[in-house]
């Protein structure tokens, strides 16, 4: 279970999380939603400790990552957690098939070198991608880079998986497949996930829970088919991507 | 009247500014204790990443080996130049040329030159490197997959440097002799057999080793030093393109203030 409370987070002046309340159950799939530059990306990067939030607790399996201190805990507390990068975040001096296999030196000693290779094209298979196993991540297009990342970040089978926006800059087929195989490693492994997303589509297929954050703060959380008819007028207009509505976004005015 | 006017009017935003300036420095060393200790940590606590370590000593030798050379040969000639057409004016023969420039080579310049070069071939090369993954989240990466970036990148590099740098110091030194031979031979007149005879007859170990201890500490200064400033990049292409000036400015400050407080220890301990 992923259990945040009160997180707060500024950057110098500029507050983006005003207190954060999150309970995530264990084996369930929770989506954030929320407008750009909301803060999205920094609660999830909160919950696996490379953002410290100024206040607030974040608890994940009795651990408390917001408390931890010495290097050897985080670093333990870190190891349940599979991540997906927004922006890839690929090693560019390593292979896809390195790349994918990175973490399993450490992760999971006890799968021996000789089978990273197997790891590696099963892994990206999973991810629709073959037969790039040898190309260096300046050679893929930003899809693949987005889904070799993934692969990399499910390769260990951690139990806890946070998504940045697992969807975006996908074809909607290869999109659906990904809502396949989030939905699957549900299924599977039991895994928990927070998963980030703009695709209304993707998140009202994957989520268990839908939350949408809002001037720092959750504005409501709910099962899907609650926010679907929700009479939250905010949650409403970002669901349904309105440009008119109490959502309103700073632009030049043209007249 | 108005000058002093104006002085009250711009002192806040001076003290303010060099508040802010020594807040900066404060924090820099703070982060930069940190690494060091973290490096300690992750030395004792978990295995070498020995891969990581050859691909590093290969990057530096391979980058640095023929600048580092070609800088010595011409410092060793260019020495030999000066104080045998010294010699010449003073004592109409250019006496002790191989004593001097064995002697200047061997204790300062060839690993004095050396740090200096290899601060800006892989001093920047590491800046750069380690900067750009910063900017694209790597370094969180390494964290998200089990491992450390000082684990990782930082150990690596610095016993890369500790054992390359000495190398590089050693090849260097010959190579700075050697040049002050050809000169001393093409351009003073020297036979050979002197010169080495200059050479060999007052230098020892000692003074070799003079030379050698330097640079394990310009190799902990240097590689320190370019791993903090691309590690603790910020903002984009242009923080890499800071990160690595400054890395490599800051590694050859400290290097050149490094090299006289060691200099006067050693010289305090008698080895000189
Ligand atoms: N390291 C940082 N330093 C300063 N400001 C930051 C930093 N990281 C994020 N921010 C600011 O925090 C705000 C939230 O950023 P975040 O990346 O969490 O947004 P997001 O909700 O993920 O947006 P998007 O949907 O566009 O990815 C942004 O306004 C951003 O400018
Ligand atoms: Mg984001």
């Amino acid at each position: 279970m992923i259990d945040a409370e009160g997180v707060k987070k500024q950057f110098g002046p500029r507050v983006i999380l005003r207190g954060v309340d999150v309970k995530v159950e264990t084996g369930e799939t929770f989506v954030l939603i929320g407008g750009s530059g909301s803060g999205k990306s920094t609660f999830l990067k909160s919950c696996i400790g490379l953002v410290r939030p100024d206040s607030g607790s974040i608890i994940v399996d009795s651990m408390d990552i917001t408390k931890l201190r010495d290097e050897e805990s985080i670093a333990k507390y870190r190891r349940k957690f599979g991540y997906l990068f927004q922006e890839a975040a690929l090693f560019d001096s390593l292979t896809v098939a390195d790349n994918v296999v990175f973490g399993l030196r450490y992760l999971r000693p006890d799968i021996s070198e000789t089978k990273y290779r197997a790891i590696a094209t099963d892994k990206l298979a999973l991810v629709g991608l073959k037969g790039i196993e040898d190309l260096k991540p300046s050679q893929l297009s930003g899809g693949m880079k987005k889904r070799v990342s993934l692969a990399r970040a499910i390769a260990a089978e951690p139990g806890y998986v946070l998504y940045d926006e697992p969807t975006t800059g996908l074809d909607p087929i290869m999109s659906d497949i990904i809502n396949d195989l989030i939905l699957d490693l549900k299924k599977k492994l039991g895994v928990t996930s927070i998963v980030v997303t703009h695709d209304m589509k993707s998140a009202f297929k994957i989520a268990d829970r839908i939350a949408m954050i809002y001037e720092g703060r959750i504005l409501q959380v709910g099962h899907p088919d609650v926010m679907k008819i929700t009479n939250n007028e905010m949650v409403r207009q970002f669901v349904e991507g309105r440009s008119e509505g109490p959502i309103k976004m700073k632009l030049k005015e043209y007249d | 009247m108005s000058e002093a006017a104006t002085t009250t009017a711009e002192s806040p935003s001076l003290l303010e500014a060099m508040g802010g300036r020594a807040l900066n420095v404060a924090e820099s060393m703070g982060q930069f204790t940190m690494l060091v200790r973290s490096s300690l940590f992750w030395a004792i606590r978990a295995p070498i990443e020995w891969r990581q370590t050859v691909t590093q000593m290969l990057h530096i030798g391979v980058q640095s080996a023929p600048v580092s050379i070609l800088t010595s040969l011409f410092t060793g000639m260019v020495l030999a130049l000066e104080t045998g057409s010294s010699f010449i004016n003073l004592f109409n023969e250019p006496v002790f040329t191989g004593t001097i420039v064995s002697f200047a080579i061997t204790k300062e310049l060839g690993p004095v030159m050396t740090a200096v070069v290899v601060s800006g071939r892989a001093g920047a090369a590491i800046a750069a490197e380690l900067g750009t993954m910063k900017v694209t989240e790597q370094i969180d990466a390494l964290y998200t997959l089990g491992t450390d970036p000082v684990r990782y990148l930082v150990i690596p590099r610095v016993i890369a440097f500790l054992i390359v740098l000495p190398i590089l110091s050693i090849f260097s030194d010959f190579a700075g002799v050697f040049g002050g031979g050809l000169v001393g031979y093409l351009k003073l007149g020297i036979p050979p057999n002197i010169y080495w005879h200059e050479v060999f007859d007052h230098l020892d170990t000692e003074q070799f080793f003079h030379g050698l201890v330097k640079t394990f500490f310009f190799a902990f200064c240097i590689s320190f030093i370019s791993c903090f400033k691309g590690i603790f990049t910020r903002g984009g292409a242009e923080g890499v393109g800071r990160a690595t000036t400054e890395a490599v400015v800051y590694s050859m400050v400290s290097v050149l203030v490094a090299d006289y407080f060691i200099t006067a220890i050693l010289v305090a301990i008698g080895i000189t």
